[in-house]
């Protein structure tokens, strides 16, 4: 495999020279872009033969998939509120993955952080202004999640427990623990053939984005990714993780706070996943039930690993997904196919996507430090 | 059939053990090689299920449970080929690469397997070993399946061969470094390519268990994420595959617990019974590790413990 | 004016055309087949896989007549789960391919998923199956549609208790709802009807679909002597084969499950819901107002038994039948006379009697004596 892009760079003028970093800023930048666009079309060519051999048009498909995806107004809106809850939960996988720890137990966080809230808005409700029932529901989701994700990464530190099997049980323990309270001491008794807690009213719902048929989840969610960003990029503490992340003892050696940065780092992850079963109760169900394990959190690995744990990659690939989401519904009931004919693309994009991470650095043109040899 | 009352306990945490543990067996033992080989494949649970799938539209076809099992290997074979070739390449992520593939696998066996649905295939035999008791109920927890004593004869043989063969040791020595087994004249990737293979077709045989014995049926909800726990339960186990065996055994055995519980007559908090394979293993987890030597007998390039 | 009927030809060509229009694309002939009949579409909306052998598949069945029907076009959507994906479903369904009438099929679709499309799409008529709709409190263009098929289980029951020596009956619940509540009710006073004293062990999987578990539920019952077998739960196969494997007898449940254990398959009581669905949609097309509340049992065609297998003893058929006639005569209750719940409060009063239809029923919170299990 060597894919060398031979694209010969024109000898820098001195004028050039004046616009060299910018190139260079955006060589840098556009090859991320430019693998993940080639692998997303090696992936749909491949997908095409799958469905071609069953008999199939591909390119019905295709059509279908754009229009179902981002073909429309309406479509672009299904595939945001698809994306929303996608968002917070990969930011517990990709938070942890940072100072190189698996955390797959995002969902365990997801379903407490959403009882939590539910839990604590009942008191709230007809005494408190929504907004203030709000604060509080996000906070008790935050802080339920924190403890939970915050828990396997305390074992980890404290008992030397793998985080990837601590944080895979707790989730199990989790939905166990809301099923056991919602159909138990927190259920409605009006709710009768589907065990809930007390429903919000409508005043006290979540509602959608102004001009938007998508809740408020997404703003919620962007607005983390950001936040993270920075956290990791611009702060010390992200500092002092990203060099954790590369090497636990040599961390250590240099006194940086490893426990904090263990413990305050998979707390932050833990809080976003409560944040995003709290949205799921005040935005989409209005009250928490077990629809809750809707399998966001699991789903959150995915995208925190497409988007090689950057935040701010998140929100493309979050809404990528929320596209192919939204458009298996179309496919389903215009090409008789079977709801499995997402999850085999699915697949198919992303073992593509992932392998090509593999030419990173192999293209000249997208590594400044080798333009000088053709300048 | 005789009451046996709260001896149903007991004996239904045992029949449990073995019956709902040999998935669990033979994808953590599938994972413990590959593991060994400094490999990760996070992607089993899709291998299982569309083992589950494979064995069971073959033996729907063929009327041959065996030719079943036979053709879920091959299947898994394939699946960790697959991972095992792409996971050669510079900066792949073989946990990234597992997590799609069992999307894959997963996607592709709902897909092709929708027509097995409906008919009833051969179940694989099974070998009664409670004749000496007449006890029905000690009688049906003993009507032990082939693949649970080839999942046993498996762990034994594989802890014996990590230690006193050539090929475990090679396992062993490209698991720890990659440069050391370059030193020593192997390719860390072919072993590990052919680690990844068979451990995907023993983790297949897990599923071809599910369909073709218990609960021996195909449809869309077969697995109950067993793959993905049985790749977590080979930290849990050391990558020892005594330990692999001991701990599918524990955490099936468990899994009677809720059911039994209820049978008897205790019926409260059932949701909490269910939950107490997974608080159970947590607990042994945190009793018995420690932070000094959190992962003693893990291979040292393995990127988890990285 | 929202009460008419929404899907009058001009109404669906304007959705359709709205459709098309928003989708943009359309290139001739993607959106042909349902303009050219230019009659009504109906959208079938699944939380599981469609041939499950169960739940699902009874719908899905029951969709697939109406693909015979003339100027009827069914779009089906599987494994939909109850989150904001089973609303963008609903709306995809109304305004990528012009459906008029949806069936979102699971309970957890109604509130709030179901009830928020409908205020939004009101020219759409939406019925659910199993959903309590009250008048005044949720919208017109709504309504839902249940079967009461804890008469069927009542007949299972009583062929449970011909065909049982243990006197111990077994049971294997997803979840204690008034639903599958009343089936386990339903199920252990057929059963005494034939003779007092036997009794019903229930055992909850906590899930409506778990094959392991169940699997192991159906092998604790059995191993605590039941030697007959029913289940709730979205897809019985598993219960039906793991209990034929160990010798005891079955009823099945949903759909016909004879198929798995022809030998130990007693009865099963099965939806029927072809016809409710050719009713809803005749309807639909003559321009009649569709029914917002609409419950049936055995002799309205909503339920039926499926035919008794070589298990059944002379005797048995007999009272059976009897029972059955009675039924179809509508003069039948399973809930009359001084029941009592397990934990001994008294649930119908000496004199009383709950017809199937009555709206009580509907909530039911208790297990009656005689079924060994609880409520939480």
């Amino acid at each position: 495999m060597t894919i060398e892009a031979n694209v010969p760079i024109t000898p820098l003028s001195e004028q050039a020279g004046q616009i060299r970093p910018l190139l260079e800023w955006l060589a840098r930048r556009a090859e991320p872009l430019a693998i993940a666009l080639f692998a997303i079309l090696v992936g749909l060519a491949l997908f095409s033969l799958f469905i071609a051999v069953l008999g199939k048009s591909p390119v019905q498909l295709f059509q279908l998939m754009y229009a179902g995806g981002f073909g429309s107004w309406f479509s672009v809106q299904n595939s945001l509120s698809r994306a929303a809850p996608l968002l917070l939960t990969a930011l517990c996988v990709a938070l942890p993955a940072r100072l190189g720890l698996v955390v797959i137990g995002a969902e365990g966080a997801v379903v407490l952080g959403g009882v939590a809230g539910a839990a604590i808005a009942l008191p709230m409700i007809g005494t408190a202004p929504p907004f203030v029932v709000w604060v509080a529901m996000g906070l008790a989701g935050m802080a339920v999640g924190a403890a939970w994700i915050g828990l396997s990464g305390f074992l980890r530190h404290y008992r030397g427990v793998n985080e990837t099997i601590a944080s895979l049980l707790l989730a199990y323990i989790a939905i166990a623990l809301m099923n056991h309270l919602i159909e138990g001491v927190l259920r409605d008794p009006a709710s009768l053939n589907k065990p809930s807690t007390t429903p919000l009213p409508a005043e006290y719902m979540l509602g959608n984005i102004p001009g938007m048929d998508v809740h408020w989840g997404l703003v919620i969610g962007v607005v983390a990714c950001i936040v993270s960003y920075i956290l990791i990029e611009a702060t010390s503490f992200g500092f002092a993780a990203r060099i954790a992340g590369g090497n636990v003892r040599a961390a250590q050696i240099q006194g940086l706070p490893v426990r904090r940065l263990i413990v305050g780092f998979t707390a932050i992850a833990g809080s976003f996943a409560g944040l995003a079963g709290m949205i799921e109760v005040t935005a989409v169900q209005g009250s928490a039930n077990a629809s809750l394990a809707a399998g966001y959190g699991y789903t959150g690995i995915l995208v925190a690993f497409l988007a090689r744990h950057n935040p701010l990659a998140i929100i493309p690939v979050a809404i990528l997904l929320g596209g192919i989401d939204a458009s298996g519904g179309l496919i389903q009931r215009r090409m008789g196919l079977p709801d499995a004919t997402v999850l085999v693309l699915q697949g198919t994009l992303f073992v593509v996507i992932l392998f090509c991470e593999t030419l990173y650095g192999r293209f000249r043109l997208f590594n400044p430090d080798l333009w000088k040899r053709s300048a | 059939m005789e009451d046996i009352g709260l001896w149903g306990v007991p004996l239904a945490i045992l029949a449990g053990a073995i019956r709902v543990s040999t998935p669990f067996i033979f994808v953590s033992l599938g994972e413990a090689i590959t593991e060994r080989s400094g490999r990760i494949n996070l992607g089993l649970e899709g291998t299982l299920v569309f083992g589950a799938m494979t064995a069971y539209g073959v033996a729907v076809m063929t009327l041959s449970p065996w030719l079943g099992v036979l053709a879920a290997m091959a299947a898994g074979a394939v699946f960790g080929l697959v991972h095992g070739w792409i996971c050669k390449f510079p900066k792949v992520n073989d946990i990234a690469i597992g997590i799609a593939m069992m999307q894959f696998g997963l996607g592709l066996a709902f897909f092709l397997g929708k027509p097995f649905i409906q008919p009833s295939a051969p179940k694989l035999p099974s070998i009664p070993f409670g004749g000496w008791s007449d006890v029905p109920q000690v009688q049906a927890a003993l009507n032990i399946n082939v693949l649970f004593l080839i999942g046993a004869a498996l762990a034994v043989f594989l802890w014996w061969a990590f230690r006193n063969t050539r090929i475990g040791l090679i396992l062993r020595v490209v698991g720890d470094s990659s440069d050391a087994a370059r030193a020593m004249g192997l390719n860390p990737d072919t072993v590990r390519l052919l680690a990844t293979a068979v451990g995907g077709a023993l983790a297949a045989i897990g599923g071809a268990y599910l369909s073709l014995f218990y609960p021996g049926s195909w449809n869309e909800g077969i697995s109950s994420g067993q793959g993905l726990m049985a790749v977590a339960l080979v930290i849990f186990a050391r990558w020892n595959p005594i330990g692999c065996f001991l701990a599918a055994m524990l955490f099936g055995g468990a899994g009677a617990l809720g059911p039994a519980l209820q049978s008897v007559g205790v019926t409260q908090g059932y949701y909490l019974f269910y939950a107490a394979p997974y608080v159970l293993t947590l607990a042994i987890l945190i009793a018995t590790s420690s932070p000094t030597r959190s992962l003693a007998g893990a291979p040292g390039a393995l990127s988890i413990t990285k | 004016m929202t009460k008419l009927l929404p899907f009058s030809r001009r109404d669906f060509l304007r959705t359709s055309a709205m459709g098309a229009a928003v989708v943009g694309l359309a290139p001739s002939g993607l959106f042909s087949p349902a303009m050219a009949q230019a009659a009504l579409t109906v959208g079938f909306i699944y939380v599981g896989p469609k041939d499950d052998y169960g739940y699902n598949q009874a719908h899905a069945e029951g969709a697939a007549m109406l693909k015979a029907l003339e100027g009827v076009t069914v779009v089906e959507e599987e494994n939909v789960p109850e989150t904001v994906d089973v609303q963008k479903t609903m709306e995809s369904m109304i305004n990528l391919d012009g459906a008029g009438l949806l069936f979102p099929t699971s309970f957890g679709y109604f509130d709030p998923h179901m009830l928020d499309m409908a205020k939004k799409y009101p020219d759409a008529q939406f019925r659910h199956c199993g959903g309590l709709w009250k008048e005044g409190t949720h919208p017109a263009n709504t309504g839902s549609y249940f079967g009461y098929i804890g008469q069927g289980q009542y007949l299972n029951g009583i062929a449970a208790g011909y065909a049982s020596k243990s006197k111990k009956i077994g049971f294997v619940a997803a979840k204690p709802i008034p639903q599958v509540l009343q089936n386990i009710n339903s199920f252990l006073l057929g059963a005494r009807s034939v003779d007092p004293a036997i009794t019903c062990q229930v055992i909850f999987t906590g899930e409506w679909s778990l094959a392991v578990k169940e699997a192991e539920a159906t092998n604790a019952l059995i191993d605590q002597g039941a030697d007959v077998i029913t289940c709730h739960v979205d897809s019985p196969k598993v219960v039906v084969e793991t209990a034929a494997g160990r010798g005891a007898f079955i009823c099945g449940y949903h759909a016909n499950q004879s198929p798995l254990a022809p030998e130990k398959y007693l009865t099963g009581a099965e939806w029927a819901w072809g016809n409710v669905y050719t009713d809803f949609v005749k309807k639909a097309q003559a321009g009649e107002k569709l029914g917002n509340f609409v419950r049936g049992g055995l002799k309205d065609g909503f339920v039926k038994m499926s035919p008794l297998g070589p298990g059944v003893s002379e005797e048995a058929r007999k009272t059976f039948d009897a029972t059955l006639a009675e039924m179809m005569g509508g003069s039948f209750s399973v809930f009359k006379a001084g029941i009592k719940d397990n934990k001994g409060n008294v649930v119908v009063a000496d004199g009383q009697a709950f017809a199937e239809d009555a709206i009580e029923l509907e909530s039911m919170d208790y297990l009656v004596e005689g079924v060994v299990g609880s409520t939480s």
